[in-house]
């Protein structure tokens, strides 16, 4: 669109949906089940909340289809802070996509955490104003969830274990991936291409500028302010914390302990002082510990 | 000439890129050790966190001080809600940096679903018109009479209301806009600014 001739105020555009993930850099999104939490979360400086209906360690170890949570639990989150509201719907369930547009949530991550609905298609995220943030174990996968329209792509890690390396290993794939895709020449982009099972347009622009052409965050596993500094020098550009903030035994210190070290994850002084007596981190799982592998979902 | 950017959460890296762009030397601003600058800009990003870390990281007093003796600033959206001397519908722990003279209401516009891209013409600034993305912005609901306004959109309100509200105010060496023309590339509001110092 020649900006030049635009008169109206537009909405859902890709820049519109692409830049609320922009004013999140650098800051904390967390997973929050009720309107209390949610002010827990906003008290210690989190960018936006995640609504759900149980924090992924409960989904684990509960078992049962993870679904969408209930609007009712959404509108009282919204009504209580002031900072974006983002809520979880099913991979493919673009019902569940559609009710919380209608619900006005600020963002809607399409999440492996969640049972998926679909075993073979994601939502066609460009179909809604709304936008959404989508899980990547790796580049392709990143690039695929791009061209369906998400306007944010999060490492899925493994949700729910407290356990950081998964986080780590897709923040690395990805961003590897990126630093060789730059050195390819221009015949060597269609190979790419074919072996990210990625959209050769969309190959060729990140070959050129490095990076992703929407942000690229962490998520999956991360417990304490040492795993917040982790990941954002390993590149990522902002962190979600699920189950790790209050399945811990001082919620709100931990929260703000980890808003502290994402800001300054260079810092270790600001790490040292904000990691000391933060009480009982949640309880870890050990990666072979585990039944389900909720990042294996997603196609 | 050194510009300060304070990097503590929000788009600074877009800010940082556009000085590059305009070959000014520029500073990531994290610590007060780091104010020792000609100006400031306050980006965009999440008021009430930007606000916490303000506090935690010892920036506040020092910067509010400097901003009071005269220190150069441009904010964009969270920036415009900091530096503004009264915030509707803030938190009321919210930090302000008293440096310009208007009110302004948070998420004045609405949620995500009413972020808008529009484009504007903006007084003083030649070229054409200024492409601009409007995210959760915050509303200008009052200006004082020592305040220039220097753009305005004309915008339909939940309430059926269609208002002409300000999104670019100036007053003495304060810019403030309730938009992000660092998302898109656009430099003339920070050379307007830089004209300032």
């Amino acid at each position: 669109m020649d900006h030049t001739e635009l008169s109206a105020n537009v909405t859902g555009g890709s820049s519109v949906k692409r830049g609320l993930a922009e004013m999140l850099r650098g800051g904390v999104i967390m997973d929050v089940v009720n309107a209390e939490q949610a002010k827990i979360a906003e008290d210690a400086g989190a960018v936006a909340v995640m609504a759900l209906e149980r924090v992924p360690a409960d989904i684990r170890r509960e078992g049962g289809v993870a679904r969408m949570s209930d609007p009712f639990l959404i509108e009282e989150i919204q009504r209580t802070v002031t900072i974006p509201v983002m809520a979880k719907a099913r991979i493919g369930h673009f019902a569940e996509a559609q009710i919380l547009q209608e619900l006005q949530v600020d963002y809607i991550d399409e999440s492996e955490v969640l049972t998926p609905a679909d075993e073979a298609h994601h939502v066609d995220k460009w179909k809604f104003i709304v936008p959404f943030v989508c899980g990547a174990t790796n580049l392709g996968e990143a690039l695929r969830r791009i061209s369906e329209g998400a306007a944010l792509i999060r490492s899925k890690g493994e949700a729910g274990t407290g356990n950081v390396v998964e986080a780590v290993r897709h923040l690395r794939s990805i961003i590897g991936d990126i630093r060789k895709l730059t050195q390819a020449d221009s015949a060597e982009i269609y190979s790419w291409a074919k072996s990210l099972q990625a959209p050769v347009e969309l190959v060729r622009e990140v070959a050129e500028a490095g990076k992703l052409p929407v942000p690229l965050f962490c998520a999956g596993g991360l417990a304490t302010p040492a795993d917040a500094s982790l990941v954002m020098q390993l590149g990522a550009e902002a962190v979600f914390v699920g189950s790790g903030i209050f399945k811990s035994s001082d919620p709100a210190k931990r929260a703000r302990a980890i808003v502290e070290a994402t800001t300054h994850f260079k810092e270790p002084s600001v790490l040292l002082r904000v990691s000391r007596n933060l009480g009982a981190p949640m309880v870890g799982i050990e990666m072979d510990e585990i039944e389900v592998r909720l990042a294996e979902r997603g196609w | 000439m050194r510009i300060g950017v304070l990097a503590l959460q929000g788009d600074f890296i877009s800010h940082l890129a556009i000085l590059d762009k305009l070959a000014i030397q520029s500073v990531m601003v994290k610590t007060p050790g780091d104010l020792d600058v000609d100006g400031i800009i306050i980006p965009g990003g999440e008021s009430t966190s930007i606000s916490m870390l303000l506090q935690s990281s010892g920036i506040y007093e020092p910067l509010r001080a400097l901003l009071h003796e005269g220190l150069p600033a441009f904010g964009t959206c969270a920036g415009m809600i900091l530096l503004a001397n009264s915030v509707v519908d803030g938190r009321e722990d919210q930090m302000s940096l008293d440096a310009i003279d208007i009110v302004v209401r948070r998420n004045g516009f609405g949620r995500q679903m009413a972020s808008f891209e529009t484009s504007l013409t903006v007084s003083t600034i030649e070229d054409g018109p200024m492409r601009a993305l409007f995210i959760r912005a915050p509303v200008v609901e009052k200006v004082s009479s020592e305040v220039e306004v220097l753009s305005s959109v004309t915008y339909s309100f939940a309430d059926s209301s269609d208002k002409t509200v300000p999104v670019i105010c100036r007053q003495n060496k304060v810019i403030v806009s309730s938009f992000h023309p660092e998302l898109v590339g656009e430099d003339r509001l920070h050379k307007l600014f830089l004209e300032l110092l």
